[in-house]
Parts: structure tokens; C-alpha cells; sequence
């Protein structure tokens, strides 16, 4: 079983300022696994993701992937190792076709190992991850400059940016956001395929419902600390996630 | 479906998207009008050294240089997101470099030249690395700053001939080759680049500028491609004092002079940012002019500084985009 | 040793006045204002064409030239800067080529019988001639004058940032441009009082700078040069750190000269520059974070 451990995160803690934005946050999160990453606005969810990826460093905690200590490391590297993020605030490259984009992953040191230097027709590749992600209705779509694209292309041009990558974890910072319903049904069997394909999912959400159509596992956060961790539908039903969420009292 | 059926169908469906301008072929009018512009520039420049004469074919090989260092400061500025304000210290390094290769070693122009832009970029992309990790203007200032400082630190040290220069370099063989080395070198540097920037490299940068977060969430190093990036306008600046160098004959502080750093920029954005060919129009150009205005002493400074102002202000495009944007309207054009 | 510890000092404050205005505008308005030297000799020279070409009083030309600073650095805002907000690559460029518009400008010469300030024989008298002996070292009452005005400029500044209703706006702007527009800040406005009091305080650095030294246009590169570096070594709109980074620059410059002797003294520059953009690539009190770390 303990090999099954891809990342393991302990006691992992950053303020900015005065603030605590997260505070002795530890988990564990196993290959396949879905762990949805919930709790209100300002809870610390978005710092977590950056935090474990590299973009901002740690006051203090560890992480470790597949037993391997990350902290600290440059974000670039982490990606090489595979761990992939999406952001939730979405910049594409907007002077480049939304195929393009994908060119800059394709040509990461993490790509380049596995193909042995030979790198292939990228452009194809490219289109291939797009059109699997959901670029196939339009075939002009691809070609397009992508900072022109509507929102929900942007977002899964981001997962594809995540995909081609080809990593072992994604790190998803609430990718149903600003989605209509059937946007988001139709990236949930998507999502569910990744997994399927042992890709482990780390996801920042709002949208509950939809969230627990995915995740397995699900990690409550308010005010930068971990307060629940477990089961979706066992979870939501604790008094402490309720009272984070209705705003009741506390206690 | 296999990738490799989808990949087939494919070719189906977005042969429109590919093969935009393919559209040309259908009539030599057509072709006429993609090509004429094209040949225009590399033909005029290209035949250009047979017909001025001796004057003019001076202000040819300056307008080269500045031609030269504004594709490289096109391609920091409008690619890479860097904006270099010291052009002159490329000049100046791959001018210095050449010159001691010359003088000391006694090596001819044919190898001073080349190693001199390497062994200029190698030092220029060192100093600059230091401000490389940072965004915002900090590249700005850092370059604008090293010119001036270089100076400080020649005279002061008397390194290099100090203040006097170095004099006695061996001159290009003849007038045909002065020109020739330069035409050239514009043109490979031109198609270069261009090639460069269409090339995954070149995306690369172009998504460092658009979204640098995104980058090093794919994996890439930044910093690494940046370096390269500045080390490719090294190059490019270093082998245009190197050939400055050989051109004159001789070289000095002047070479680090704010002539250098303002006239490429004024030139590019008068030509267009970020279009490559632009640079080289505005060049082409903005340098005569001066000549013209050689003998006002400082307006020509002022001159290009308030031409630089006017488009920055008022057509940012620049001269090509404007251009081509008309010429299409042209183009299209029906009798009624 | 005392002579470096006087003058060391003095030349701190003299960088500290010629970066802080600088410092100022790009604190608020996050541009770089690369016609800052510009502004500076061009006060230089109205002040002197003032006193020796219109006869005015000295005190009066000061205050005309600075009010017509004051009034340039509004006008460049208004007329240049204002079109290029947010595209930062313009605005370096465009400032740019304003301050060499305005030091080259100087230098013209023959149009309409303007001579052009050419050559070393513009001079700003010293305010109170004399020297005075502190710690057995001569010092000059000019140089103590800017050792004077230094503190006194910065001790104002503090005070008006902090205790005056614009002032606190212009540090809202600072702080937070989005959150200040919704409280009813007018951040051009802002953006411009800071132009204007920027190009003041260079005017005023000038005057109070310049008697030291003749007054060329080339001046006008070098104080940007300074400008700069304090501000890059101090970490850019860091108010402190430009001070603390003048006084770092200042001491470092006359220590060299005290022992190396003072051709050493660029090279020094050029060094603490260099060493502190790699150690600390944002500067001293830099709020800019090191790309890797900045979300």
C-alpha cells in the first residue's frame, strides 16, 4: 500500500503578511485518487495548489511525491516531475492558435525524456489532445488565435495544457467555475477518463454537486485549516463543515 | 477512432484553415501582388551597392547597422517581452571584442567578425543575467544603465585605448565587400529570426510574454529561454559592432554613444513592432535622413526622438501594418 | 577617515535627492520615468538663463524654474503618458524619448538665434559662499546645504504621505490602484500630481546639486544613471529602500575612492549593482518578488 502514496503532505503552513492562509495543512493522497479540495472564499484552497506546486514556497511543512522531497523546488521542475495545475484566473498564451499553446508542454524537458528527443509532428499531437478534449465540433476552432476563444475553450485548453504534459497528478483550480451545465457535464466524463487512465486528480471546486460526481475523497478547509477529510456525502454531513459553510456560530 | 484515422479526417476538414494564401496561385495578378512588395525590398537592397555612389553607399552600411540592431531589439521587445534600451552596449562589446582580436591577435576581419559577436553576446548575456529573473522594467533600466556605465569604467581604468579608441583595424577589402557583408547579414539575420520566431524556440518566448506562470506550470525554465533570447540579440548586435569596428577602421567610446540605443528603437517602432521586415523599412529610412541632417549637430537626436514620440503616440502599428493594411484595401479595390 | 564619513554622507544625501523623485512617481504610478534627468538639467539651465540672460532674482529664477517643472512633468503625463497606461514597453520607450527630446533639445543650436548650452561655462552660484571645518574636515556651507535639504525633503515627504488628505491618496494609488478608483481617487489625477511633484523634486535636487559642479546637458544622463541605480537597489517603489539604498551607494562610492582612488568609483557602482541584483534580484526592500515566487 505504501507505494500507492503519490504525494504526501505534512503540516504544510504559509502566511502572507499577518494572514494565515494555510496552516498546518497534511494529507495524503493515493494513485487514482479524486480529492476535492472545498471550503468558502478565502479558506486557503487556491494557496494549497500553490503551495504544492512550487509557486509559492512553504514557511514551513514538507511535501513529498512518490517519496521524494519537492518542497521548495522551482515550479518548473515540479511540473517535470508531473505534477500539471490549472489556474483559476485563465491567461492562454493569447498571441498564439489555441494548438500552439500546447506546443510550449509538448516541448518540456518531461516530454522530451519520454519521446528520447524525438519530438514528433507536435502540431498533431497538439490537435489530437484538443480534439479529445472537446475542440472536435468546429474544426476551425484549433486554429484560432487563443485569447479569441470563449470561456469554456479556455478552460479546456487549460486541462489540455495539464494533459499534454502527461502528468501523474493534475491539480485542477476550479475548472466548473464560470461554466454553464452542460459545459460542465459534458468535462465531467472527460475528467472521469483521466482518472480512468491513472491520472490522480487533485480539484479546488465550488460546484459541490458536481465535484462529488468525481471525487472519491473530499478535504474541507476554513481559515488555511484542514477541518474535515473523508467521504463526500459522510463529510458534508459533519457538524464543524456545516457550521463552516452556513456561517452558523462555530461551535 | 484512432488518432491516426482522426489525423486523416482531419485533412479533410481544415484545409481551409491551412492554406490560407494558397489562394494566390489561382492567378499570377494574385501572386504579383504577394510577391512585388517582397522582391522590392530584397531586390532594392540587393542592387542597391551598383548604382549610389560612394556617399551613399557609406550611409548604406551605416543604415545596415541600425538595421541590424533594431531586428535585434524587434525581437527582444516583441517576442520576448524584454525592451533593451542599450544597444549600444551590444555595439560596443562586439566593437571592443574585434577590435583587440584585430589589434592583438592580428586575426583578419573574416575571423574577427564572428568571433567577436560570440565572444561579445557570451559577456553581454552575463551581465545581463542577473536581472533576467525579474519581470517589469528592471531589464529596461539595467541596459539602458551598463552603456553609460561601460564608459565610466573604460576611462577610468584606461582599458582599451581609453578614451583615445583603438585605431590602425584592418579595413574590409574593398567597397562591394563593406556593403556585401552587411546587405547579407541583414537579410540572414531577417529570415533568421523569422524563422526562429515560428520555430517551437520561438513560441516558447512568445509564451513567456503572454503568460509566464503558465509556462513554468508546463515545465519549461524560463529563465533558460530568456538567456537564450538575449543571447540571440547579443549575437545579433555583436556582430554589428564588430563589423562597425571593420567598417571604420577604427573604434572608441563612441560606439557606446546613445545614437546606437535610440535610432534602432525609433526604427522599429516607426516601421511596426514586432513585424521584423518593419525594422529594417525604418531603418532604411530613418538613417539617410540623419545624414541629411548631419550637419545640424543635435536636432537629429531631437528628431528622431519627436518622429519615435509621434508614432508611439498616433500609430503604434507602425509603418508596415499601415502599409499593408492599405495595400490589401488596394488590392481589393473594384472599379464601379 | 572623517573625510569619508562627512563626505560620504553628503554624497548619500545627493543621491538620496536626485532618486527620490523617481522613486516617487514610480511608487504611484508605476512609470518608469525615464525623463527624469531631463528634467533635471533642464532646470539647471532655466535657472541659470533666468539669473544671467533676465536678470532675476536668484530665488525668484528657482522658483519659476521649478514651477515650469513641475508644469513639464504635468504636460508629460497629460499629453504622452496618459495614451500609453498599461502598456509598459511605450511608456519606457515614450518617456525615453521625451527626456532625450529635452537634454538634446538643449543643445540645439541656431534656431531662432538659441545658442544652445554647449560647453563647461554654465555655472549656478553657491548659495552662501564659504566653507566651515567639521571634525577637522573643510566642508562647504553648499554641500551642508544639501545635507540640509536632503533631510528636510524626506522628513516632508514622510510627513505628507502620511498625514495630508493627497498625499494619503497618492499612497492608496500606490498601494492599491483598483480598490483607491473605487473609493473616489482619481488615479490619473494622482498619477499626474505625482508627475508634477516628481519633476519638482528634481528640479529642486538641481538647484540645490548643481551649484557644486557646472552645468552641462550630459549631467541630465548621469543623474538618471544615479536615478536608476539607487532605485534598482533599493527595489523599485520602495521609498525606504531608495533612502537606504542611496546611503549604501554613497559610502560604498567615496570608501572605494578613499582607497582605490576616485576613478574607482563607476566601478564600485556598477559592482554593488550587480551584486545585489544577484543576491536580492528585486532590490533591497523590493516589493517586486522574484518571478518564481510572485502568484
Amino acid at each position: 500500500m505504501a507505494s500507492d502514496i503519490l504525494l504526501d503532505v505534512k503540516d504544510l503552513s504559509k502566511s502572507f503578511g499577518g494572514v494565515q492562509a494555510v496552516v498546518n495543512v497534511g494529507f495524503t493522497l493515493n494513485r487514482g485518487d479524486v480529492l476535492g479540495v472545498i471550503g468558502p472564499n478565502g479558506a486557503g484552497k487556491t494557496t494549497l495548489i500553490n503551495l504544492l506546486t512550487g509557486f509559492v514556497k512553504p514557511d514551513h511543512g514538507r511535501v513529498f511525491y512518490k517519496e521524494h522531497d519537492i518542497t521548495g523546488m522551482p515550479p518548473n521542475r515540479i511540473a517535470n516531475l508531473g505534477l500539471a495545475r490549472t489556474f483559476q484566473v485563465m491567461r492562454p498564451y493569447h498571441s498564439l492558435p489555441a494548438y500552439k499553446n500546447l506546443v510550449l508542454p509538448l516541448n518540456s524537458p518531461r516530454i522530451k525524456k519520454a519521446a528520447h528527443g524525438k519530438l514528433g509532428d507536435r502540431d498533431s499531437v497538439a490537435i489530437d489532445i484538443l480534439e479529445e478534449i472537446g475542440f472536435e465540433r468546429d474544426a476551425r476552432v484549433p486554429y484560432k488565435l487563443a485569447g479569441s476563444l470563449p470561456l469554456g475553450y479556455q478552460k479546456r485548453l487549460e486541462l489540455a495544457r495539464c494533459i499534454a504534459l502527461k502528468p501523474e497528478i493534475i491539480l485542477c483550480d476550479e475548472v466548473f467555475s464560470g461554466l454553464s451545465m452542460a459545459e460542465i457535464t459534458s468535462l465531467i466524463p472527460l475528467l472521469e477518463r483521466m482518472v480512468m487512465q491513472g491520472v490522480s486528480l487533485i480539484m479546488v471546486e465550488h460546484r459541490l454537486r458536481e465535484l462529488f460526481r468525481v471525487a472519491n475523497r473530499i478535504l474541507v478547509m476554513n481559515f488555511g485549516c484542514k477541518i474535515a477529510e473523508g467521504a463526500p456525502q459522510e463529510t458534508m454531513t459533519r457538524d464543524e463543515v456545516k457550521a463552516a459553510y452556513m456561517g452558523g456560530g462555530g461551535k | 477512432m484512432s488518432a491516426q484515422d482522426r489525423r486523416k479526417k482531419r485533412i479533410d476538414r481544415s484545409i481551409k484553415v491551412r492554406s490560407e494564401g494558397l489562394y494566390s496561385l489561382s492567378s499570377w495578378r494574385e501572386m504579383a501582388y504577394l510577391i512585388a512588395p517582397r522582391l522590392l525590398l530584397i531586390g532594392g537592397l540587393l542592387v542597391a551597392p551598383l548604382v549610389l555612389d560612394l556617399y551613399w553607399q557609406k550611409v548604406l552600411c551605416a543604415a545596415g547597422i541600425i538595421a541590424v540592431l533594431a531586428l535585434g531589439f524587434d525581437f527582444l521587445a516583441a517576442y520576448v517581452g524584454l525592451v533593451c534600451l542599450g544597444g549600444s552596449m551590444f555595439i560596443g562589446f562586439g566593437g571592443y571584442a574585434a577590435g583587440l582580436l584585430n589589434s592583438s591577435l592580428a586575426l583578419p576581419p573574416v575571423l574577427t567578425i564572428p568571433l567577436a559577436a560570440v565572444i561579445g553576446a557570451c559577456v553581454s548575456t552575463l551581465v545581463l543575467m542577473p536581472c533576467l529573473r525579474l519581470r517589469g522594467v528592471y531589464f529596461a533600466i539595467v541596459t539602458f544603465m551598463l552603456p553609460l556605465f561601460t564608459t565610466h569604467i573604460i576611462i577610468a581604468l584606461s582599458l582599451f585605448g581609453s578614451t583615445e579608441g583603438i585605431t590602425g583595424l584592418d579595413i574590409l577589402p574593398s567597397n562591394w565587400w563593406e556593403q556585401y557583408v552587411i546587405v547579407i547579414g541583414v537579410f540572414a539575420i531577417l529570415f533568421g529570426l523569422r524563422r526562429i520566431v515560428t520555430e517551437d524556440v520561438g513560441l516558447i518566448m512568445m509564451g513567456i510574454k503572454d503568460n509566464d506562470q503558465a509556462v513554468l506550470a508546463s515545465g519549461i525554465s524560463i529563465f533558460k529561454y530568456r538567456v537564450l533570447a538575449v543571447f540571440i540579440a547579443a549575437l545579433i548586435g555583436c556582430f554589428a559592432g564588430a563589423y562597425q569596428a571593420h567598417l571604420y577602421g577604427w573604434l572608441g567610446l563612441s560606439l557606446f554613444a546613445m545614437d546606437f540605443s535610440i535610432l534602432p528603437i525609433a526604427a522599429t517602432v516607426m516601421g511596426g513592432m514586432g513585424t521584423l521586415t518593419g525594422p529594417v523599412i525604418g531603418a532604411l529610412i530613418l538613417t539617410p535622413l540623419s545624414e541629411a541632417l548631419r550637419g545640424f549637430g543635435q536636432l537629429r537626436v531631437v528628431l528622431y526622438c519627436f518622429i519615435l514620440l509621434m508614432f508611439i503616440l498616433y500609430k503604434p502599428e507602425g509603418l508596415i501594418n499601415y502599409l499593408e493594411r492599405k495595400y490589401h484595401q488596394f488590392e481589393r479595390w473594384e472599379k464601379v | 577617515m572623517e573625510t569619508v564619513l562627512i563626505y560620504g554622507l553628503i554624497n548619500s544625501v545627493t543621491f538620496v535627492l536626485m532618486s527620490i523623485g523617481f522613486s516617487l512617481v514610480y511608487g504611484v504610478s508605476r512609470v518608469p520615468n525615464f525623463a527624469h534627468g531631463s528634467i533635471y538639467v533642464l532646470v539647471g539651465f532655466l535657472t541659470w538663463s533666468f539669473v544671467n540672460d533676465f536678470n532675476l532674482n536668484y530665488g525668484l529664477a528657482i522658483l519659476i524654474s521649478l514651477a515650469i517643472a513641475s508644469v513639464v512633468g504635468m504636460a508629460l503625463y497629460r499629453l504622452v503618458l496618459i495614451r500609453l497606461r498599461g502598456m509598459p514597453t511605450s511608456e519606457i520607450i515614450a518617456s525615453f524619448a521625451c527626456g532625450l527630446m529635452i537634454i538634446e533639445g538643449l543643445r540645439l543650436q541656431g534656431i531662432g538665434g538659441f545658442k544652445g548650452f554647449i560647453g563647461p561655462n554654465y555655472f549656478l552660484s553657491p548659495f552662501f559662499e564659504g566653507k566651515i571645518q567639521i571634525l577637522g574636515v573643510f566642508v562647504d556651507y553648499q554641500r551642508l546645504i544639501v545635507v540640509g535639504a536632503g533631510v528636510i525633503l524626506v522628513v516632508a515627504l514622510l510627513l505628507f504621505t502620511h498625514y495630508t488628505k493627497i498625499g494619503l491618496s497618492l499612497r492608496a494609488i500606490a498601494q492599491d490602484e483598483q480598490a483607491a478608483l473605487m473609493l473616489g481617487i482619481n488615479s490619473d489625477r494622482a498619477a499626474m500630481l505625482s508627475m508634477a511633484i516628481g519633476s519638482a523634486l528634481a528640479g529642486l535636487a538641481a538647484v540645490i546639486i548643481l551649484p557644486l559642479g557646472n552645468v552641462t546637458a550630459e549631467v541630465g544622463y548621469h543623474v538618471l544613471v544615479y536615478a536608476l541605480a539607487v532605485c534598482i537597489i533599493g527595489g523599485l517603489g520602495s521609498w525606504t529602500g531608495t533612502v537606504l539604498a542611496s546611503f549604501l551607494v554613497g559610502y560604498a562610492m567615496k570608501i572605494s575612492t578613499f582607497f582605490f582612488g576616485a576613478l574607482w568609483e563607476s566601478v564600485v557602482l556598477v559592482g554593488t549593482i550587480i551584486l545585489v541584483l544577484l543576491l536580492k534580484p528585486s532590490g533591497l526592500l523590493g516589493k517586486q518578488k522574484e518571478l518564481e515566487e510572485r502568484v
